[in-house]
């Protein structure tokens, strides 16, 4: 047996090996120094993932590579959305110091806890294979349960795992179950493999058409599109802010990326099939989302409903590439390179929401309901400013980097003839505009109900401006993320 | 040639208004004359465009090119012709008459307040420059960011919904266009330029669809009836200058965009429903009238007055002849300085009283007589008297009218009688009489800051009643080449 073992190229999985060897570093030198050196564990993370950012950069040469017997591949695409991932990951941690602090989480654990979830979505965004999809997804999913659940106290945390653990390993179940329908069909778990034996036309149609069904309900679970978005308001509401702000952003590139590796690079086959589907979803996604936010208190549980209607955005740009069947280059890259872009500036400006939810926090007080941005205006103008662009931005009004993601997934559905879909959707980011309105009239119309100062270090302070300044820079000046999105889909297609 | 004055004009207040923002409202002598130098700076440049304009040339002028999303070939493409030269010349200046207006009356956040107006200026005028369908697109939606914080901060008690109101109102509009407009980027082949759509062929059926997107757009910001309401509420809650810029300039835009789009691009669909926009313009100019007449509310009047005056533009374009629009024009440019004026009046008085009601007023004359005067001319200018501005556009107009059909006309001008007859009762009854009441007794008269906003209003109002020549003459060549390319069909 030994005698056949051939030693994978490790080239391709640099950061991915050099981020859980530096886990291991993380768990000693917090069992050492954890008591007397708290900020250590934190500021070691970092430096891991900074250090993964050097390895991306320097290992990224452009070409499709495939290591681990064609289970792992390393194109642009995964070193892109990695790289947007260390970095959203990286602000989650800044922001997120000073509030885990004030409670005492800010353990060990939890900066093991995020470099796992870290680990996993590098798995899942550099997957060619069923198998490793679902590692990288398994690993991501079992450390944001752990998080969500990290102050043991709080019972609506507990509550919150409880319900996203359940629901969430139902879907894994669900994914699973496609999973293996499609290679009882296709006799391959390889990516490739899969398209291939499809586009040779010897599997079952019925059955594949079968496991799709049980595929995209999974991947909808984890984007949290309409009907599969129940947990999403509770597990963002229920978990400590900070875990909010990690499940909230980064993730979703990785959702992104094992779309797109499933449905496009995979069952593109069944195009038609899928198409159907998701827009359905997108639909539903954007109305339900949009008129169930209007009805929120509390700002987290107000922006989980933006977010499942952002995600049904996106899926609307990912769902245009292909018109009736007949596959078109252009539409197709346009399609897909708006869905990435939409997933970037959604994750941009999810950081900065949430971000601005950590700001106004403070040791023993969560600032987490919309009545809490009551005048933010006459505490700090700076402030007050940032959050109006990210609301704007969210609603979709320029010259913020929202209006540009909405218009190339816009352009896309129009492209590919969804032009009653696109009308619907926004007539419903009207609907939209309405709630983002509010929080910017809260903070300037109203009087401040809350007036302690703002206490967050100045770390925090000068990330968070910079997050609300790129937010406006990506909107006055969009061609530059827009054309880094298309190179890279072009090339990694 | 390729200038940079169009850019000056639109970043310069921009940019501007930044210092104004982070110097805060502490120090309100150094922000107000800061504001007061930036809005000045931003009106002396847009000056070039009046005196390099070339009256003979009915099309683009003073071009800026760049590219600015690739990727969709979206550009950076200004260039302003006689239609739109003039629009940006009245922002720039309305808008310093408007850092002037809220020099001590606003007590709360200064600085953001003449921010506000200033970046509101700059994006207008990118508004009336924009040549590049989603370029145009950004300033206009834009726009709403600053309009809607004025209202809702510095606004009257009922500020919140107003602000809503005309934010969703006006998002409504323009997010169909902005389908419609990339309906047109696809069909051209992938150009957003406008003057590329103006030469694209288009079918019946979707030039219909794209003329009731931009309709959508373009009549709530006009706006015309039945999608006015927002008008009333947002100008009653809107403090002073508020109501200032968006009665001289943000109606404006609704009306450009015909001119700059619908016409141009849908002229078949622009023939085709021609009777409906008409009946809609006359249902804005006798209803509304009426309508005006019955509120107790000065600035409601008002408010109601600028729908109607705007029905008269929109009915100037739709009749398809060159005095019609030409008409239509000069009523925009004439109400801006009108509208802004009796606005601004209203404000002397509700600074003095906290009233806007006219039953609280009468006798004001007793206490204000330069005040009186200057109303008085204001108000003579709102009902069309000849000799100021007022009349001219009107009176174009209705010629136009009656060339197209008699009854159009007769029915426009029962204007005359109906707008003379809201503002000059409005007018009885504040100003003349008896002192009504002990506040009245204690007005004082306008002081120097205020006679100067108000002489430069009424020298415009009557520069443009006397001698409107040098208006009429830079938009004849682009008012020709318009009606020119409204005559070709599409299909």
């Amino acid at each position: 047996m030994l005698n056949n073992f051939v030693m994978p190229d490790l080239y391709p999985a640099a950061p991915e090996i050099f981020l859980l060897c530096m886990s291991f570093l993380v768990l000693f030198v917090d069992l050492i120094f954890g008591a007397t050196h708290r900020g250590l564990a934190a500021l070691l993370t970092v430096v891991t993932l900074l250090g993964c950012a050097a390895i991306t950069i320097v290992t990224a040469d452009g070409h499709t590579a495939l290591t681990f017997s064609n289970m792992f591949v390393d194109d642009l695409l995964a070193d892109f959305l990695k790289l947007v991932t260390y970095l959203a990951v990286i602000v989650v941690l800044v922001y997120s110091r000073q509030y885990l602090a004030d409670r005492g989480l800010d353990r060990g654990e939890f900066y093991l806890l995020v470099l796992y979830a870290t680990l996993g979505m590098m798995v899942m965004i550099s997957a060619a294979n069923f198998v490793t999809i679902y590692l990288g997804l398994e690993l991501l999913s079992l450390s944001l349960y752990a998080l969500v659940a990290i102050d043991r106290n709080a019972s609506r945390a507990t509550e919150a795992a409880m319900k996203y653990f359940v629901l969430g390993a139902m879907a894994s179940g669900l994914l699973l179950y496609g999973m293996s329908m499609i290679y009882g069909a296709t006799g391959s778990l390889e990516i490739g493999g899969v398209a291939q034996a499809m586009h040779h036309g010897q599997s079952d149609k019925t059955i594949l058409v079968f496991g799709l069904v049980f595929l995209v309900a999974g991947v909808a679970f984890k984007l949290g599109l309409v009907p599969f978005h129940m947990w999403i308001p509770d597990v963002y509401h229920g978990a400590p802010t900070a875990v909010t702000l990690l499940i909230g952003s980064a993730p979703k590139l990785a959702a992104f990326a094992m779309t797109l590796r499933l449905l496009v690079y995979g069952l593109f086959g069944l195009a038609d099939d899928w198409q159907k589907m998701l827009l359905l979803m997108a639909v539903l996604s954007i109305g339900l989302g949009n008129l169930a936010a209007i009805a929120q208190t509390n700002i987290k549980r107000m922006l989980a409903y933006s977010t499942i209607s952002h995600m049904g955005f996106m899926i609307l740009g990912l769902m245009s590439g292909v018109v009736g069947g007949v596959v078109d280059p252009f539409t197709a890259v346009n399609a897909y390179s708006s869905a990435l872009y939409y997933t970037v500036a959604y994750v941009l400006m999810s950081l900065g929401a949430f971000g601005m939810v950590l700001l106004l926090s403070r040791a023993g007080y969560e600032a987490e309901n919309l009545d809490d941005f009551r005048g933010l205006n006459q505490r700090s103008p700076w402030f007050a400013a940032v959050m109006l662009v990210i609301m704007f931005s969210m609603a979709g009004i320029p010259f913020f980097v929202g209006f540009f993601a909405k218009f190339a997934v816009l352009l896309a559905a129009i492209k590919a003839g969804y032009t009653v879909v696109a009308v619907v959707a926004v007539m419903f980011s009207l609907v939209g505009a309405f709630y983002y309105l509010r929080v910017v009239k809260l903070m300037y119309f109203d009087a401040p109900v809350d007036s302690a100062p703002i206490t967050a270090p100045m770390d925090m302070r000068i990330l968070l401006s910079i997050n609300g300044v790129a937010v406006a820079a990506f909107g006055l000046f969009p061609d530059a993320l827009m054309s880094l999105c298309t190179t890279t889909l072009l090339r990694s297609l | 040639m390729n200038s940079q004055l169009l850019s000056l004009a639109i970043w310069v207040p921009i940019l501007g208004a930044v210092p104004v923002f982070l110097l805060g409202s502490e120090r309100r002598c150094l922000v107000r004359w800061l504001a007061l130098a930036v809005a000045v700076a931003g009106f002396l440049v847009t000056l070039p465009l009046y005196t390099g304009f070339d009256v003979q040339q009915g099309g683009m002028q003073f071009i800026e090119q760049l590219p600015w999303i690739p990727r969709f070939n979206i550009q950076y493409l200004l260039g302003v012709d006689g239609i739109s030269m003039p629009l940006i010349l009245l922002n720039s200046f309305i808008t310093i008459l408007v850092v002037l207006a809220g020099w001590e009356v606003i007590e709360k956040k200064q600085a953001q307040y003449l921010g506000a107006f200033l970046v509101m200026s700059g994006l207008m005028n990118g508004i009336f420059s924009a040549l590049d369908g989603i370029l145009f697109y950004v300033f206009f939606e834009a726009s709403l960011i600053p309009m809607y914080i004025i209202i809702g901060v510095w606004g009257g008690p009922n500020r919140v919904y107003a602000a809503f109101k005309f934010f969703l109102y006006t998002l409504l509009g323009s997010l169909l266009m902005l389908v419609a407009l990339i309906w047109l980027f696809l069909q051209s082949g992938g150009s957003f330029n406008i003057l590329d759509w103006h030469e694209l062929p288009i079918g019946m059926a979707p030039q219909i669809l794209i003329f009731i997107a931009f309709l959508m757009s373009f009549a709530v910001k006009v706006p015309m009836w039945p999608v006015h309401t927002w008008l009333p509420d947002a100008h009653v809650e809107a403090p002073t200058g508020g109501s200032v810029i968006l009665a001289a300039i943000a109606l404006k835009l609704g009306a450009y965009g015909f001119l700059r789009f619908s016409l141009p691009i849908v002229p078949d669909a622009s023939h085709y429903l021609a009777p409906m926009m008409i009946t809609l313009s006359l249902i804005a100019v006798i209803y509304i009238g009426f309508v005006a007449l019955v509120q107790t509310d000065m600035k409601k009047l008002v408010a109601y007055s600028s729908i109607s005056h705007m029905g008269f533009v929109t009915l100037g374009f739709f009749i398809f002849n060159q005095i019609g629009i030409e008409g239509a024009l000069v009523q925009m440019i004439s109400h801006g300085f009108v509208s802004g004026a009796m606005f601004l009046c209203i404000g002397v008085m509700y600074d003095r009283m906290h009233s806007r009601e006219i039953a609280d007023y009468g006798g004001v004359a007793n206490r204000m007589p330069k005040f009186a005067a200057f109303f008085l001319l204001f108000a003579m200018a709102n009902s069309g008297l000849p000799a100021t501005s007022g009349f001219v556009g009107e009176f174009m107009v209705i010629l136009g009218a009656i060339k197209f059909n008699f009854w159009v006309g007769f029915a426009a001008a029962t204007t005359l009688i109906v707008g003379a007859a809201y503002t000059l009762w409005m007018y009885k009854r504040v100003v003349f009489g008896d002192v009504a009441n002990h506040h009245v007794a204690e007005l004082t008269d306008i002081n120097g800051r205020e006679t100067l906003i108000l002489t430069l209003l009424a020298a415009c109002v009557l520069a443009m009643g006397l001698y409107p020549f040098p208006f009429t003459e830079v938009m004849h060549a682009s008012v020709d080449n318009l009606l020119k390319h409204v005559a070709v069909s599409k299909l």
